[in-house]
């Protein structure tokens, strides 16, 4: 009986989602994942009625911009995470002896059960007004206006936005894959390894040549499972995005992601009378399921079969 | 570990001492931010702390955070009751029951995956569910109950993996003992294979309850919030943790913003013990079998 429920839970899940989403998919159609508007119509005005389906005046949804700020903080926090969690795994089982390492090794799995409203607290509070007093100008005064690097100029903001969310993201990844990882030297066997450095091989080469080849798929994997954390975290989000549903003009300005608009959205979607709105949350909160289990699968695929119980990860 | 000698040609050199340098600016920027924030909220909230904190009730943005701490350990009471039983129930039946099947490949696999998809589910999108199936459905209202189930269900994957792996390390040769001294299969498995998984299940069940008692999205979804703690399990809203952090900081007055700090200085002392009684599980169990070799 047991075994099944987390089985019945998923399907519970993305039923009572479609179900509650139904009205919302034929009204706001495909526009829904290109659009970019998101109006949630007049409370006080006249209902209209689209294909049978009652909604407020003027209600119009398009997620385009929170699916596309979704995939940015998730990029960001995935391209910084990953060298430095690598080259942290490293340190970790290649550099130092075991009495250092192991107590290293227990604060990297502390920080990934870290609640993530105090990462989120210390992000908004603490490091967002750094980063845009101290790293931000340097690097948004020194771009030049061209394509691609023209998204790195000024305004810097108030440490509020795309850069600083992926920042944390990335934070919060950074556990995962350095513990997976470190993991993953510790089973390379030493024989390559003591193989290529009898060869003449130098550290930098082994690690690239011997080490890095045995785990790949596990790092991918791995990366991947991060992946899908950063992409349904909600509260750091929430609080560092400065939620403003829109696509960001550049890194440092506010937006927001799927999760944490469905999070800041719900009070106003109760006031919408025809529950119009609820439905088009209930969207929402199934494209980002869509999303977040197709790439936990897609993961599952890349990686048959690792077996390792992952660290403690806070969600919320 | 011993470093290789320097190569002597110029870029294998230059190559070299950058990767060993770049390893351990990379374990820095591992281990830095997880002390400045450990350190950050400290220092914030250590030099207004007041010990009647913990056993003031608050009124809305002032005063203590009893109902606050009181509510987040019956969540994590509850969590323990519901998660616990289903979680390990689901890691012996994955583990012990899913036998091989004669084409070699192990039954159960369906539903591990589904156990793994559910893991990495978003809990802001359980928590709506919640609203929409639980609160508003059921019509049970922002309460303890329905925060308690998709608690459960968040964690549930967490506990039976964890119950899985531990009950796959029981080395083969107790099974076999417990069989050939006759025991039935239930038996051995209650009074052989469960004891020595035993210290393996605890630890999934310390990491399961540092994540509920640091959620906040699906219980705002599910739970609401209130400064009392209700005696009823459906329609009153319930109080927990994490809720002051996360409104509270930037709310005008300086009580407010204290009141955050103090949240967050408890909640990462009860993460801290969970995870590091887990921790201490692991090292003595390691320490014993090392010494039983």
């Amino acid at each position: 009986m047991a075994v099944v429920l987390p089985l019945a839970a998923l399907v519970f899940a993305l039923t009572v989602l479609a179900v509650k989403a139904w009205p919302a998919i034929i009204v706001n159609g495909w526009g829904f994942l290109t659009g970019s508007t998101w109006n949630v119509g007049s409370s006080y005005g006249a209902t209209v009625s689209t294909h049978g389906v009652a909604h407020p005046m003027g209600s119009s949804y398009g997620a385009w911009p929170l699916i596309l700020g979704t995939i940015q903080t998730s990029a960001i926090a995935v391209v910084l995470a990953l060298p430095v969690s690598i080259g942290g795994a490293f340190a970790l089982t290649e550099r130092m002896p075991r009495w250092i390492s192991r107590p290293l090794g227990f604060a990297v799995e502390l920080l990934a059960g870290f609640p993530s409203v105090i990462i989120g607290l210390w992000g908004i509070l603490t490091l967002g007004p750094f980063l845009a007093q101290h790293v931000y100008p340097p690097i948004a005064d020194h771009m030049p206006d061209v394509p691609v690097l023209r998204y790195f100029r000024n305004p810097v903001g108030h440490g509020e936005g795309l850069l600083t969310a992926g920042i944390v993201l990335a934070l919060m990844i950074v556990p995962i894959i350095t513990a997976t990882t470190r993991d993953l030297f510790g089973q390379v066997p030493p024989l390559p390894k003591e193989g290529a450095t009898a060869l003449g091989m130098t550290d930098w080469e082994v690690a690239r040549r011997v080490s890095l080849r045995w785990v790949r798929s596990g790092i991918i994997g791995a990366t991947v499972l991060g992946l899908g954390r950063a992409l349904g975290e909600t509260i750091a989000v929430f609080m560092i995005t400065g939620s403003i549903i829109r696509v960001a003009p550049n890194i440092y300005s506010p937006m927001s992601t799927i999760a944490a608009t469905i999070l800041g959205q719900l009070d106003g979607a109760q006031t919408d009378g025809t529950g119009f709105a609820v439905a088009t949350l209930a969207e929402l909160g199934l494209v980002l399921a869509v999303i977040s289990v197709g790439v936990n699968l897609g993961a599952r695929a890349i990686v048959t079969r690792t077996g390792r119980l992952g660290g403690p990860v806070g969600r919320g | 570990m011993v470093a290789t000698p320097l190569p002597r040609t110029r870029r294998r050199r230059a190559a070299e001492v950058a990767f060993r340098v770049a390893t351990y600016v990379a374990l820095v920027l591992v281990l830095g931010p997880a002390a400045w924030i450990l350190i950050g909220v400290i220092a914030r909230a250590v030099p207004h702390w007041q010990w009647s904190v913990l056993t003031t009730t608050g009124t809305g943005t002032t005063g203590g955070l009893r109902a606050e701490i009181l509510g987040t350990l019956i969540l994590m009471a509850g969590v323990l009751i519901i998660a616990g039983s289903i979680g390990v129930f689901a890691g012996i039946h994955l583990a012990e029951l899913a036998r091989p099947r004669r084409s070699g490949k192990e039954s159960g696999g369906f539903l591990r995956t589904a156990s793994d998809v559910l893991s990495g589910f978003p809990s802001i999108v359980l928590g709506y569910v919640g609203y929409v199936a639980l609160v508003v459905g059921l019509h049970w209202g922002f309460s303890l109950l329905p925060a308690l189930i998709i608690l459960s269900i968040m964690v549930i994957p967490y506990i039976a993996k964890s119950t899985e792996s531990a009950l796959r390390q029981v080395p083969t040769g107790y099974r076999e003992g417990a069989e050939a001294l006759g025991m039935s299969t239930g038996y051995s498995l209650r009074k052989v294979v469960l004891k020595s998984a035993f210290p393996g299940i605890v630890t999934g069940l310390l990491l399961a309850l540092a994540i509920a008692c640091g959620e906040t999205a699906p219980l705002i979804y599910t739970a609401g919030f209130s400064t009392k703690v209700p005696l009823s399990l459906t329609h009153a809203q319930f109080p927990y943790l994490t809720y002051p952090i996360f409104t509270f900081y930037n709310q005008p007055s300086q009580e407010a913003h204290n009141l955050a700090f103090d949240a967050a200085l408890i909640l990462v002392v009860i993460v801290l013990v969970l995870l590091v009684s887990s921790r201490v599980i692991v090292y003595r169990t390691e320490r014993f079998a090392e010494a039983r070799k």
